[in-house]
């Protein structure tokens, strides 16, 4: 789970780590409110988990509490890549000297961590590593303590007078990636201000959902505003879901034959009008009857679905309880069920699952033998052409 | 032969009296896995029987009655184990693998899906500090099967025999799939390395094995979008493997930044497309699927 701008900052002050003062606004009241108790000037920052705010106008600076109530007014509700902005934080503006950059991520190819930490920062860092390599150090960590901290700032060369603060940020920021589970902690930037205090303006931190069992407290940080409704509706039952842009619905077993599944219906709509997958719907390894017939309530809830494809390979699952689940979804769905179905089973008893299926006769489900063949028979039904 | 996993391999299960580890503890011994017993400290002394009616095959019935361990040492000193399958939950995964890695077992299955990667990288940081003698695969994965001689894991045995295909996956139903459309020609080992971002054995670790296998003749490499591996396993063939590779890499409609199931599936920025990595694989010559059916078919071609 990605965090917004201001929960990564709460985060940070829960470790240590300095930020400006700040508070957050849902009003343009609020934001003018937010100026009168920091002082002049401020900074207002749409709170949208995107970057390239500030070319989208979600930056402002503010010089007068009115100035402020303006510019969150004109940040407010803006629409950033597809991000609207519910939320601003209003921070006192910082005299900047220099701009850094530090992170701790996950290194995946060497299975441990990684500290990166640069000297320009303040940019996208993705563009330092392409344009000017030698200005990113990247150093494989398995703990940061104050000396492992110093390797960095070293390595780094930050400069003398800033590096025993920018350590401490790092053990700091270290701490917090640690006890919050977290995948990704960046600063960017970590700045030296002019009365040289170092201070992170700006932060984005990524939490694994594996370790939401131990952070109780990380539930509340998910934003079901901004979420899909599907999406939020498919979460509330467990599955394993995520809207696409398609007409396809597809439901399969196994994440990585769902994701095989979406490429082979995009592929086979190429000849059909170009339909694409609607959803990616994983109804996992050791699928249950009731859990097919939630995932297919939601997929054909859905308006933008045409047609589904359900694609399963029966390893753990048994090809007869994805039948039943099949039939018994469209029983309770009655005459609401409207999508044709194509149901392409194979493994462990599918014979019996098909049998389950032909006995049923419903008429909106055809079995079709094939991944391919079913993928190209679904996306035909999509496009209306049958 | 096979790689990693043979008829001579001896399982323990840590987990074994849970729900999925002693279903799945049935389905390995049904399968023809030697396995010899099970790990639980609150169960320690205690004896698990697996009863078999012989069902619709030709086996007869049969009996099987397990020892509980309370230790993966124990475990081993009683009967020579070599090979550990670990069905606990998330919250005692770490746990367990370094447990297995202190008992200087050879290999370590780690089935368990939704382990905190920061654990994971934890028990990973362990198995190099105390020098590697530990040959761990996943965890979030299926596990490993030599078909016809054993098999560690939750992989259906039925899908099909022995052959000469080695096959190396990050994906579960796709090892299934694959194996299934190439039912006729038969694996010599299988392995499901898992979906997660960290992992312990890599596509590369089973490309080098396969290579040096003379059971193996021809390998399938299955990837998915997330992170850089089928990038360096590109690399790694190109440079050292000689036996003819297919692939087929998930993923190529996946949305940037959206985790697609497996907690390492996800695109970040221009990082880690399905597209990148079925082009670094075309470079270093494999022959790369569309679908799994067609890299069933280019399997042939390069068995032909």
């Amino acid at each position: 789970m990605d965090l917004y701008e201001h929960q990564a900052r709460d985060l940070f002050v829960a470790h240590g780590v300095p930020v400006p003062r700040g508070v957050l606004a849902t009003t343009p009241a609020g934001a003018r409110g937010a100026a009168e108790l920091l002082g002049l000037p401020v900074v207002v920052k749409a709170q949208v988990k995107t970057g390239g705010r500030g070319k989208a106008g979600g930056v402002k600076l503010a010089r007068t509490p009115p100035e402020a109530q303006a510019v969150a007014d004109s940040i407010l509700g803006l629409d950033i890549k597809g991000h609207r902005v519910r939320e601003v934080l209003v921070v006192e503006a910082s005299a900047i000297a220099e701009e850094y950059y530090v992170a701790f991520l996950l290194d995946r190819a060497n299975r441990t961590f990684l500290a990166m930490a640069s000297v320009a920062g303040g940019m996208d860092i993705e563009q330092v590593a392409a344009t000017r390599p030698d200005a990113l150090v990247r150093l494989p960590v398995t703990d940061v303590d104050l000396a492992k901290a110093h390797e960095i700032v070293t390595a780094a060369k930050f400069p003398p007078e800033v590096a025993d603060q920018v350590a401490d940020v790092l053990v700091k920021l270290w701490r917090a990636f640690v006890a919050e589970d977290a995948t990704l902690v960046e600063v960017n930037p970590l700045v030296r201000t002019e009365d040289g205090s170092v201070v992170a303006l700006d932060g984005k931190v990524t939490l694994d959902g594996n370790a939401a069992y131990r952070h109780p407290g990380h539930a509340s940080l998910a934003d079901r505003r901004a979420e899909n409704p599907l999406e939020a509706e498919a979460k509330d039952r467990g599955l394993n879901y995520v809207k696409l842009d398609g007409q396809v619905g597809v439901i399969g077993n196994g994440a990585g034959l769902v994701m095989s599944t979406l490429d082979v219906v995009a592929r086979a709509g190429e000849a059909h009008g170009g339909v694409r997958p609607a959803n990616f719907l994983d109804i996992g390894g050791g699928a249950s009857a009731t859990v097919m017939a939630d995932g297919l309530d939601v997929i054909l809830n859905d308006p933008d679905v045409r047609s589904v494809f359900v694609n399963v390979f029966g390893g753990i699952t048994a090809c007869d309880a994805v039948a039943d689940g099949i039939v018994r979804a469209l029983d309770v769905l009655g005459p609401t069920a409207t999508k044709p179905l194509v149901v392409r089973l194979d493994g462990n008893n599918v014979a019996e699952g098909r049998r389950i299926l032909a006995e049923a006769d419903h008429p909106l489900v055809t079995v079709v033998d094939t991944m391919d063949d079913a993928a190209d028979r679904a996306a035909r039904l999509a496009s209306r052409e049958v | 032969m096979a790689v990693f996993l043979d008829q001579h391999s001896k399982v323990v299960v840590q987990g074994m009296t849970g729900a999925e580890g002693s279903k799945h503890t049935r389905r390995m011994l049904k399968s023809g896995t030697q396995v010899v017993g099970g790990v639980n400290p609150r169960k320690a002394g205690e004896k698990v029987t697996f009863d078999f009616d012989g069902g619709s095959g030709a086996s007869a019935p049969w009996q099987a009655v397990l020892p509980v361990f309370g230790s993966v040492s124990e475990a081993m000193e009683a009967t020579g184990a070599d090979v550990t399958v670990i069905f606990v939950p998330p919250a005692h995964t770490r746990g367990a693998v370094v447990e297995a890695i202190d008992a200087g077992i050879g290999l370590a299955v780690v089935i368990t899906e939704g382990v905190p990667v920061h654990d994971t990288a934890g028990f990973w940081a362990h198995a190099v500090a105390t020098g590697n003698r530990t040959r761990i695969i996943g965890p979030n994965c299926p596990g490993i099967i030599s078909p016809g001689q054993s098999n560690a894991g939750i992989i259906p045995d039925d899908i099909c025999g022995h052959g000469p295909i080695g096959l190396v996956s990050k994906s579960g139903t796709l090892t299934y799939q694959l194996m299934y459309e190439l039912r006729d020609v038969g694996f010599s080992t299988a392995i499901g390395i898992g979906g997660d971002p960290i992992v312990g054995t890599t596509h590369i670790d089973a490309l080098a094995a396969f290579e040096d296998d003379p059971d193996t003749a021809a390998i399938v490499l299955i990837g998915e979008i997330g992170g850089d591996a089928e990038e360096r396993a590109a690399a790694y063939i190109r440079e050292h493997v000689t036996k003819p590779v297919v692939g087929y890499v998930a993923g190529f409609t996946a949305p940037e930044g959206r985790t697609m199931g497996h907690a390492g599936a996800i695109v970040s920025g221009s990082a880690g497309t399905a597209q990148a990595k079925a082009e670094a694989l075309e470079a270093a010559g494999v022959r790369v699927g569309r679908t799994p059916s067609e890299t069933a078919r280019l399997l042939r071609e390069v068995l032909a």
